[in-house]
């Protein structure tokens, strides 16, 4: 096995010092009839074995490379620079550990400095975490952040319309805590907010991709006594006015979106920014600047007596291992497009979206179902959805999002999302063969 | 390592540069919505040569597996294949999409499906989630799971959770997430659970412990099978943390010694990169009693199809989509590579490893629990007055080593956590006594060396209380 160096020769001698016999004796302390079990695996494979293996299963999938792709609901297929992963997989980055040892470990204290840096620049927040898990449970973090700041509240407003995973993960987490969760319809400035309410939640955009402006939202929010969370797409936030600028307390985001393949769905990007109040009550990981013993300028993880490993149990989150290299992702992503290429990309997303949308409600039978949006919008079908999604992915476009999947009671409903990755060309034959599949 | 003063990427931008060649648009131009139009985005600019140079340069400032020793106790710093990047980064799994649906997605519900029958087999246990994004996820997840099992059962009184004083600081702060308050068990003599405490501590209460097997000392728990009998007995349940499973693959199955629930980290056993945080994978398993209350969805295979199945009495789901699926295919990739034979030659090794380090320090440095270890051991590094371990630490960076973990677990005052790992050789190790060994005679004849330490990277000590007083969080110009 390549993976381990000790020889018979190492292993003798190695025994000698340690003083006992055999490998075996050093496992004396495990139960005698428990040790060494069988495991019912294969034999092991050599490396190109397994990469035949591997390949042949993967191919077994429908990707975004062979076949126009206008599915998102989440998980998005935008471009990846190749200074991403190039630069990411470096082992100097990919091998490390967490920077716990700042002397050396720089290289990855700056990175999340600049991360933190520009995502709070996006997010329009004071400050951001070296991240979480993913955007859903950044936002349960974030939810019970607000339940923290006023254990009197316990009312927890969301959207109905939601990405019903998001919603799921937050009832998940908040399993154990004396919290109500209601949901509202529409903007987030009509939602029934009252004294008992903790944080009024607003999507940026929804689940079925409406805008709607977060101004009015957040001072209802801060007139009933409770917090403003968003729940943001932080590549709309490079063209549209970033949640922190319409008041919000707490931002949280997917962050897949910038530099990251969408890779059935992880590892991504959970984001997290909040207002200087929040500082020292955010989850996670934060670095920040300090200087030497000859004041030269350096990077430490800080504040860290909100976390697990100083706090134990009166931590304010168990996190510990994060999304530390998809963050460098987003770093480096974010560091090549910068303020043009950022802007360029999420112009892209919305012009193509709206020509798309503009083109499908063209055709007799479908309708544009959302109103104001980015890069993602919701159609009536004259068909049901899924049924278009099968006669479409034969002819190698997959057409979005049958919302059927996630209710039965939905089956005339596709979302439908349009990248920059996606030609006119492309839209124009999407738009041709739903067309022809209403005929 | 590169020890010249790096700029933030902020102050490399120069007005108007771009990192990325973007398509033109070939559609016509739509007005953003009214009112909302963003102003400034301050972000910085510069061309693609720059960003390269810049992150490369900042990379040459970490210390890393591929290029030092990384003794860190807990964290199994083993080297993490190549080929397990070749293999996360075929297009068929990074262009897969999580919601494309069960038809088109065959090849990811295969992985998941044969990883999760490969990592029960492993652990002893009859079903797996892969859900979980990291350990201390694992941990919320497995407790969780047995907060919904006694609430099923009509047991809501049960709500303290057994935790020795050995754990990790994620075990409780997991258990406050789920609503548990925590009782600390002491470590007897030997470093293993004081019997008669646990004992004591089994009252009608008890909802279960929380156990690291081998503990964070480096030792087995070898009552562990009456240790699960006595807290069953009492109505608990008996919760795994894996961290250290390093030391048990085909070694020892935790599933059928009376582990209810048990997560194990793949970002350590099962050798996929930490990344310098992250990301890890955190899956849970269980025996038949709490297999029904996994997180979900699970793969399932019905007629040959591979598809996706949500637990009876699932806890739900606690993350969106699939769990770390990137991870996932990294850890599958080396099991296949590993076989039935490979995986207990990785525990049999790295056990020989740390009694050799062991061995070869504890003249010089104080083990205060002696007995024969497992994957990793603790030593003392008050080796001189007024010597810390915090600088053996640093002075061991000026050797060209990444220190062990430091000041944890907890009870064993100045605590220096060692563990090699099965993928370093004879060599390294040697290099590594040598180096410990002139520290430990430098902290008598020269302490000024280790208080000054380190002197050979880019920054020395940096003063975290400042950091921590007048925070600086992001650059601003």
């Amino acid at each position: 096995m390549p993976f381990i160096p000790n020889t018979d020769a190492d292993r003798k001698a190695m025994l000698s010092t340690i003083g006992v016999d055999s490998v075996e004796e050093l496992f004396s302390d495990i139960p005698e009839k428990r040790r060494f079990p069988e495991l019912k695996l294969p034999e092991g494979l050599s490396e190109p074995e397994l990469l035949k293996e591997l390949e042949k299963m993967s191919a077994k999938n429908l990707t975004a490379d062979r076949a126009a792709w206008f599915l998102g609901a989440g998980a998005y297929n935008h471009f990846v620079p190749s200074v991403v992963p190039a630069l990411a997989s470096r082992g100097e980055f990919l091998t490390a550990y967490t920077p716990y040892q700042p002397e050396v470990s720089q290289g990855t204290l700056q990175s999340i400095f600049e991360y933190q840096s520009m995502a709070a620049e996006l997010l329009g927040m004071a400050v951001v975490n070296a991240s979480h898990y993913d955007g859903a449970t950044a936002l349960a973090e974030a939810i019970i952040m607000a339940l923290k700041n006023d254990p009197g509240r316990t009312e927890i407003l969301l959207p109905c319309d939601m990405h019903p995973e998001f919603k799921e993960v937050v009832a998940t987490y908040l399993a154990a805590h004396q919290a109500v969760i209601n949901e509202y319809s529409g903007s987030p400035s009509t939602a029934p907010v009252s004294s008992k309410t903790a944080c009024l939640v607003a999507s940026y955009p929804t689940f079925s991709g409406e805008i709607y402006p977060l101004e009015d939202g957040a001072r209802l929010a801060h007139d009933a006594g409770a917090l403003f969370i968003v729940q943001a797409d932080p590549l709309l936030c490079a063209i549209l006015k970033s949640p922190g600028a319409q008041g919000a307390d707490i931002v949280t985001a997917e962050g897949q979106c910038l530099g990251n393949s969408m890779n059935f769905g992880g590892p991504y990007l959970g984001m997290m920014g909040a207002t200087a109040t929040f500082m020292r009550k955010i989850p996670g990981r934060i670095v920040g600047e300090t200087k030497d013993k000859e004041g030269k300028r350096g990077y430490v993880l800080t504040l860290s007596a909100r976390e697990q490993h100083i706090r134990r149990e009166k931590a304010v989150s168990n996190i510990c291992s994060n999304q530390g290299l998809v963050m460098l992702q987003a770093c480096i992503y974010m560091a090549a497009m910068g303020k043009n290429g950022m802007k360029t990309v999420a112009g892209l997303c919305h012009d193509k979206a709206h020509y798309a949308a503009e083109q499908i409600g063209l055709i007799p039978g479908y309708k544009i179902r959302t109103r104001t949006f980015f890069k993602e919008f919701l159609v009536s079908t004259p068909v049901p959805a899924e049924t278009i999604f099968d006669r479409l992915a034969k002819r190698k476009v997959v057409p979005g999002l049958p919302l059927s999947r996630y209710d039965a009671a939905r089956p005339n409903e596709l979302l439908v999302c349009v990248t920059e990755m996606n030609t006119r060309a492309e839209i124009d034959s999407l738009v041709q063969l739903l067309k022809e599949v209403a005929q | 390592m590169n020890t010249t003063q790096e700029p933030l990427i902020f102050e490399l931008s120069g007005e108007g540069r771009v990192g990325c060649a973007l398509p033109k648009s070939d559609v016509p131009h739509y007005q953003l919505p009214a009112g909302l139009e963003r102003d400034a985005l301050d972000l910085p600019q510069v061309d693609e040569l720059t960003v390269v140079r810049h992150y490369s340069r900042l990379s040459q400032k970490n210390y890393s597996i591929d290029t030092n020793f990384y003794p860190l106790g807990s964290c199994t710093m083993k080297y993490n294949p190549k080929v397990n990047e070749t293999a996360a980064g075929l297009p068929g799994w990074r262009l897969s999409h999580p919601l494309a649906g069960e038809k088109y997605s065959q090849g990811s519900l295969e992985l998941i499906y044969k990883l999760q029958a490969s990592l029960a087999e492993i652990g002893g246990f009859k079903a797996v989630s892969l859900q979980p994004a990291a350990g201390a996820h694992g941990e919320f997840s497995g407790v969780l799971m047995i907060r919904k099992y006694l609430l099923d059962r009509g047991e809501a009184k049960r709500t303290k959770m057994l935790i020795p004083d050995s754990a990790h600081g994620t075990n409780p702060a997991s258990c406050a997430m789920a609503g548990f308050e925590t009782q600390t068990i002491p470590s007897g003599p030997d470093g293993n659970i004081d019997m008669k405490a646990l004992k004591a501590a089994l009252d009608d209460r008890v909802a279960g412990i929380m156990i690291t097997n081998p503990n964070t000392l480096g030792l087995f728990e070898k009552k562990i099978e009456k240790i699960a009998a006595m807290v069953h007995k009492a109505g608990g349940l008996v919760y795994g943390d894996g961290a250290n499973m390093n030391a048990l693959v085909g070694v020892f199955k935790p599933g059928e010694a009376g582990i209810d629930v048990m997560h194990f980290n793949l970002h350590k056993t099962f050798s996929t990169p930490h990344g310098g945080g992250g990301p890890g994978a955190g899956m849970i398993a269980a025996g038949k009693t709490l297999a029904p209350y996994l997180p979900g969805p699970v793969a399932v295979k019905n007629r040959g199809q591979y598809g996706l199945q949500m637990p009876d009495r699932s806890i739900g789901r606690v993350k969106s989509f699939l769990g770390n699926f990137g991870v996932l295919v990294r850890a599958y990739a080396y099991i296949l590579m590993q076989g039935k034979d490979g995986l207990r030659r990785i525990a049999e090794n790295s056990v020989l490893n740390a009694n050799y380090l062991k061995a070869s320090l504890e003249h010089a440095y104080v083990v205060k629990y002696p007995h024969t270890c497992m994957h990793e051991f603790v030593a003392m590094g008050d080796v001189a007055p007024g010597i810390h371990t915090l600088d053996i630490a640093k002075r061991l960076i000026d050797y060209g080593f990444h220190p062990p973990t430091i000041y944890f677990p907890l009870i064993v005052p100045e605590a220096l956590m060692i563990e090699p790992t099965e993928t370093e050789s004879k060599e390294t190790l040697d290099a590594f006594v040598e180096a410990m060994l002139a520290i430990a005679r430098e902290a008598v004849e020269q302490p000024q060396l280790l208080h000054d330490a380190p002197v050979t990277t880019p920054v020395g000590r940096l003063d975290e209380v400042q950091a921590a007083r007048y925070p600086v969080l992001r650059y601003k110009a």
